[in-house]
């Protein structure tokens, strides 16, 4: 049986069709995920993603301890400071990929909810004797889209927001990080259980379209956003998988699990992984054989794009391989095109 | 509760079929199915002239989500395809049992369609599903 979060009666009273992803019944969507979409490209939208895993790890060794199993640096963090980051085995493989925030007491991360179990028997394993993991579950609305901020200012006692991206504010019992998986802006807001509905109602009477995870996977993909067991797993490194950014090789003389791997492939990385524009009709799907002029790939993720009207996807290919290339689908080579993820950003195109 | 329109018949694949007055059997899938796939944003329609058997594989339906095959609820052979949902996938979503149909066939045998379920046994195979 399926776990429910808090809010598993507002979404069948919002009218959200569920679904179970990862063991949880989540609404896929409220009707037309395409409308989803839309809000959240054009207003404001919300995600319940209480399914997530909210792990708060304090102590006098948590940052040691983050230092070694988090492949970015969280020693650069000021407080409330966030950070994206990958948890790597030690081949280098990504385990997960999480957001951590720095709280005064601590830090807090949020892992994906598929590897609930796994990233909590990781953590216990690699912990260090001064330290606390504790997993608590809160309710997590992802508020997103260009009137989000003013959205959730009209829905509560808020009277101004300044948070800056990608930095967190605590609001009584509440934590607002400026964060999210869409590609707009927009705010993620933890807070207790018991204050959890009534946040929703207000969103929604604030005009707050509820959007499922339908919309959420294709607003992530324009964003050009992985997506942990499906663009990128235990079998490859963030180097191949479009996050070698989030790699902190500096000071060099921190050991995170999963570096000494790395270090051989950080010169040459044989794939990368890019964005995958379809030019004929059809839809990219996740699997996909992909044919370069240097060799092959596989498409990761795929979907249609309500905004760019046009199946896009994100593809593991050769390092080199660019422009004009070939998607096998069900058996007929459709054309397509590698180009530099994201494909949309702020409501804008930024793919030709 | 889906709508499922007594005078159709339906396969237990979601499939719908009527018999035309010209001999015709129109097909296309069911509301409960379109609302199962959600956004529907291409279609990949059997070429005209394809003949096929009962239950075999006459084209894709893709919606946001996910690609799903297509069935021949009843053998025959393909003699005219949907050309406007090239354009307009979401016919499907909007009038899944009108302007949304998939195919017509010239059926090898029309008495094939006694084979197919009447609505209140279609109902019963969306139910068990839900």
């Amino acid at each position: 049986m399926a776990d429910k979060t808090p809010l598993f009666d507002a979404h069948v009273a919002a009218g959200g069709k569920m679904v179970d992803f990862a063991g949880w019944m989540m609404p896929v969507n409220y009707g037309s995920q395409i409308d989803e979409h839309i809000a959240v490209r054009t207003n404001a939208g919300m995600f319940d993603v209480s399914h997530m895993t909210i792990v708060d790890i304090d102590g006098p060794d948590a940052e040691a301890f983050l230092r070694k199993v988090i492949a970015n640096d969280v020693a650069v963090l000021a407080e409330y400071q966030a950070l994206y980051g990958a948890a790597l085995n030690a081949h280098g493989g990504v385990l997960d990929d999480l957001i951590v925030y720095r709280l005064p007491k601590g830090y807090r991360c949020v892992v994906n909810a598929a590897t609930r179990e796994k990233m909590l028997d990781w953590f216990e394993a690699q912990a260090l004797t001064n330290m606390r993991i504790e997993h608590k579950p809160q309710i997590m609305l992802a508020v997103q889209g260009p009137e989000a901020i003013a959205k959730l200012i009209a829905a509560t006692d808020l009277t101004e927001l300044s948070i800056k991206p990608f930095f967190a504010a605590a609001h009584g019992d509440w934590l607002i990080g400026r964060t999210g998986y869409t590609g707009e802006d927009g705010v993620e807001v933890m807070l207790p259980v018991a204050q959890g509905l009534g946040l929703w109602q207000a969103l929604l009477e604030a005009g707050v379209q509820p959007a499922g995870l339908g919309a959420r996977d294709t607003l992530r993909l324009e964003a050009g956003l992985n997506l942990y067991g499906q663009d990128m797993d235990e079998t490859t490194s963030p180097l191949i998988s479009n996050i070698g950014w989030t790699v902190a090789w500096e000071p060099a003389e921190r050991g995170f699990i999963g570096r000494y791997a790395l270090q051989g492939e950080r010169s040459a990385p044989a794939h990368k992984l890019t964005g995958i524009i379809l030019e004929e009709k059809g839809v990219l799907r996740h699997d996909q054989p992909v044919q370069t002029d240097i060799g092959p790939g596989l498409v990761t993720s795929g979907s249609y794009s309500p905004t760019l009207q046009r199946s896009i996807g994100l593809a593991r290919v050769p390092s080199g391989a660019s422009g004009e290339c070939s998607v096998d689908i069900r058996g007929t080579m459709k054309k397509a095109r590698l180009v530099k993820p994201p494909f949309v950003r702020k409501g804008k195109i930024l793919v030709n | 509760m889906s709508d499922i329109p007594t005078e159709l018949k339906y396969a237990a694949t979601h499939e719908w079929a009527r018999l035309e007055e010209d001999g015709t059997v129109t097909v296309g899938i069911s509301d409960h199915a379109q609302s199962a796939l959600g956004d529907v944003v291409y279609i990949e329609a059997p070429e005209v002239g394809l003949s096929v058997a009962a239950q075999e594989e006459a084209g894709v339906v893709e919606s946001v989500k996910a690609a799903s095959d297509i069935y021949a609820p009843i053998g025959g052979t393909v003699c005219a395809v949907n050309e406007a949902l090239t354009d307009a996938p979401e016919t499907v979503n909007q009038d899944p049992y009108g302007d949304g149909w998939f195919f017509k066939l010239t059926p090898t045998d029309a008495g094939d369609l006694d084979d197919l379920l009447d609505a209140e046994a279609y109902a019963e195979v969306c139910d068990d599903e839900d």
